[in-house]
């Protein structure tokens, strides 16, 4: 194709590429190395607040914005904190305490350590479950009659269809104290089961969650790989006397490893970002991901004030924490891509 | 076929004519809302609809949304729904307009209780009052012989009875629901140990003996209640309430019309108001006052403004309150306190009376800074004292990245 050509046809995804990914990314990375400030004054503020039948009226010294006479909007000082933001979410300093007084369990008391302790263990434990599960189901319904394939892969493609949201919400209502299957529990072995009070039991309910809602995607890359692997290869493997997990270890695996690598990509950067679960199960005392902590910081309170730089500074570490995670699968597919170019 | 059309249509007219006549006036210019979604608002906002061209969203996550849409010029909505614990970014923006002269043309009936001064100027118009008080099974406690109790002692010696006695799930429902919930069970039980949140130069004073007694308090209250209270908001309260799960709680007023709603609760009738304990002898119910109103945006026409108070007066007048009597406890003329507002009123007239929200942009880091580090405490990771420091310390690095510390 003429440069000419291949340029206006990837120019509209360039452009959107950078003013929706480039751009941002950019915005933020400079954010997190700056503060924006109100102009703050004390003022002596009368405030009167109705009781039930007569107003109490308490004069206070009050910490407000100066509001600018001009554009009537609170007038704002941005100053460039350097590493400020990231020590502010990192704490490095009480990570070094802690570890030169040998008690590292501190470390995970700190926000940021307790959501990469969730994170990244949320990620690694469902990233084999997920690709195995997705494996055994495809291997399950390649091997099933023509005439239920229909059926069981529309079954199995179900959980993907849920919105995460809704999804962890249904769970959540499930096992929440008197939900349906709580309840049902409760009566059948007459013991009073309360999974979301502990930590662990929430972890275990959204790794469940998880490999159930995503095992199908996993699935259905796998059953379309399993259409193309070559029949002869496997056909001699069958008279060279190989079993059926030979078969599998030997033929059908090494065909899939490219797709392997493919969902462990795309699964790593998705449960990188965990967010549904820990607003479905309303997991905040117990556990909580680096995701969640940046929309923390995001969120407005009662008097409107929001953590912009920490939030930025947050954000930039997450996504260098996948970044990292991404180098391993990216190396071996770039390996297998020059490999196949020779 | 054709009859039974033409009866449809002169239902539909009549129900039509029925509901304007409920009006005093026909409102003209198109208004829109933004409040919070509980039983009086839907209350107030009915009845403003009921005048024409008026939009009300009911929202719970209002808080979040009001300041940005407030700032926008013109502004998103004419008329806010807020309490004093979200009136402060609208303060602080100045986005919302001194009501001084439309009091004087539109508000004849309001009381002067109702009239929210912020440095002598009317900021905005209060209709009713909430606080979280005292809700218990009546019938449990006659049935065991436990009189209303007074103080937090009291309450877990009550509770100890109830558990005993085994005729709940658990004695006591809390509103725990790590965040913005939790922070506010510290709220109202630290200054109920006589602490102050601030000191002088803005730095927060809860590191104190007052902060150890309320988390000591907290942490008692977790022997009595569902293992799950790290979840519980105030509406799964309430419906534990309601399933008759629960047998005492220091919960919102505003969610004691729903005990006698016979279509959600088993408890019709048995569930009793009384003050909010205190947490030492002497002291003050260890809660909040809380009230909510309505404001008017800056930036509208000043004819905009004029319709939207107008119209906000007619959803605030008598008739609203004699129709939705028990959906919140009324600063508006012609409410009549019934059984369910005994607790709050008691709360509120109690002397020395409990403290109102302290709704200040410090209180507001502050309240973000105790929902983010009390789990641990209750959760076991972290004694008193370290959550004490780490509360500290969150406060403090948010009040510095906010500005008001320097």
């Amino acid at each position: 194709m003429k440069f000419k050509t291949f340029f206006w046809f990837v120019a509209p995804s360039v452009f959107m590429m950078l003013l929706f990914i480039a751009a941002p990314l950019v915005s933020v990375f400079l954010q997190s190395f700056q503060v924006t400030q109100p102009v703050v004054q004390q003022v002596e503020v009368e405030t009167c607040t109705p009781g039930f039948l007569t107003q109490t009226c308490t004069t206070e010294l009050k910490t407000v914005p100066i509001i600018d006479e001009v554009t009537g909007k609170a007038q704002t000082t941005t100053s460039w904190v350097g590493f400020q933001s990231y020590q502010n979410v990192l704490q490095m300093d009480k990570v070094w305490e802690a570890v030169s007084d040998g008690r590292l369990r501190d470390i995970l008391q700190i926000d940021f350590w307790k959501a990469l302790r969730f994170t990244l263990m949320f990620t690694l434990v469902t990233l084999p479950l997920v690709i195995g599960v997705g494996l055994m189901i495809a291997l399950a319904v390649n091997n099933a009659s023509k005439s239920l394939r229909g059926p069981v892969i529309f079954v199995s493609l179900l959980p993907f269809i849920i919105t995460p949201v809704i999804g962890s919400l249904s769970i959540y209502w499930l096992f929440v104290g008197d939900g349906i299957l709580t309840a049902t529990l409760e009566r059948w072995t007459g013991q009073d089961i309360a999974m979301f009070a502990n930590a662990w039991t929430i972890e275990l309910l959204m790794y469940f969650y998880r490999v159930w809602h995503v095992a199908p995607f996993a699935f259905v890359i796998f059953y379309a790989g399993l259409q193309t692997v070559n029949m002869d290869t496997l056909e001699s493997a069958i008279i060279d006397g190989a079993n059926r997990f030979e078969r599998l270890r030997y033929v059908i695996v090494p065909h899939l490893m490219p797709l392997i690598i493919f969902i462990a990509l795309i699964h790593l950067m998705d449960c990188y970002r965990v967010f549904d679960e820990i607003i479905g199960f309303r997991s905040q005392a117990h556990v909580i991901s680096l995701q969640w902590l940046t929309f923390d910081f995001l969120t407005p309170d009662d008097s409107g004030n929001r953590a912009i730089s920490r939030a930025a500074a947050s954000s930039m570490l997450t996504m260098i924490g996948i970044v990292i995670l991404l180098i391993l699968p990216l190396r071996r597919t770039w390996r297998d891509h020059k490999g196949g170019a020779h | 076929m054709y009859l039974k059309k033409l009866a449809l249509a002169g239902a539909v007219s009549l129900m039509g004519t029925s509901a304007f006549a409920a009006c005093a006036y026909e409102n003209t210019v198109p208004l829109k809302s933004l409040s919070a979604g509980f039983e009086a608002w839907k209350a107030v906002t009915d009845a403003m609809a009921e005048c024409g061209n008026f939009q009300a969203e009911l929202d719970q996550e209002f808080r979040t949304k009001q300041p940005a849409a407030f700032e926008a010029n013109p502004s998103l909505y004419h008329i806010g729904g807020v309490s004093n614990g979200t009136i402060t970014p609208l303060l602080n923006a100045g986005t919302i307009r001194p009501l001084d002269d439309l009091v004087a043309k539109y508000g004849q009936n309001l009381s002067p209780n109702q009239l929210i001064r912020v440095d002598g100027q009317i900021m905005a118009v209060a209709m009713m009052v909430n606080t979280q008080h005292l809700m218990y099974r009546e019938d449990i406690f006659n049935d065991l012989g436990i009189d209303t109790p007074t103080s937090w002692d009291e309450v877990f010696a009550a509770a100890e009875k109830i558990k005993a006695a085994g005729v709940v799930d658990h004695a006591i429902g809390a509103t725990m629901k790590s965040g913005w919930n939790l922070a506010q069970e510290f709220v109202n039980m630290y200054p109920g140990f006589g602490g102050t949140f601030f000191n002088d130069d803005n730095t927060t004073a809860v590191n104190s003996e007052a902060g150890m007694k309320a988390l000591a308090t907290m942490q008692k209250t977790l022997e009595f209640t569902d293992p799950e209270v790290l979840v519980s908001d105030s509406t799964y309260v309430q419906q534990q309430f309601q399933q008759g799960k629960i047998a005492i709680s220091n919960l919102w007023a505003s969610r004691g019309g729903a005990m006698n709603d016979a279509n959600e609760s088993t408890v019709v009738g048995k569930v009793k108001m009384a003050a909010a304990p205190v947490a030492m002898d002497g002291g003050a119910p260890a809660t909040t006052l809380w009230w909510d109103g309505i404001v008017i945006a800056s930036n509208i026409t000043d004819e905009e403004a004029d319709a939207a108070f107008r119209l906000a007066m007619e959803g605030l007048d008598e008739d609203m309150v004699k129709a939705n009597n028990d959906a919140a406890i009324w600063l508006v003329k012609g409410y009549e306190p019934g059984p369910l507002a005994e607790g709050a009123i008691a709360t509120a007239t109690a002397t020395p009376a409990a403290p109102p929200y302290p709704s200040t942009t410090q209180m507001g880091l502050l309240h973000t800074a105790l929902g983010n580090e009390l789990p641990a405490f209750l959760t076991g990771e972290r004694d008193a004292a370290a959550t004490l420091v780490a509360i500290e310390e969150a406060y403090t690095t948010s009040a510095k990245e906010a500005g008001v510390l320097q």
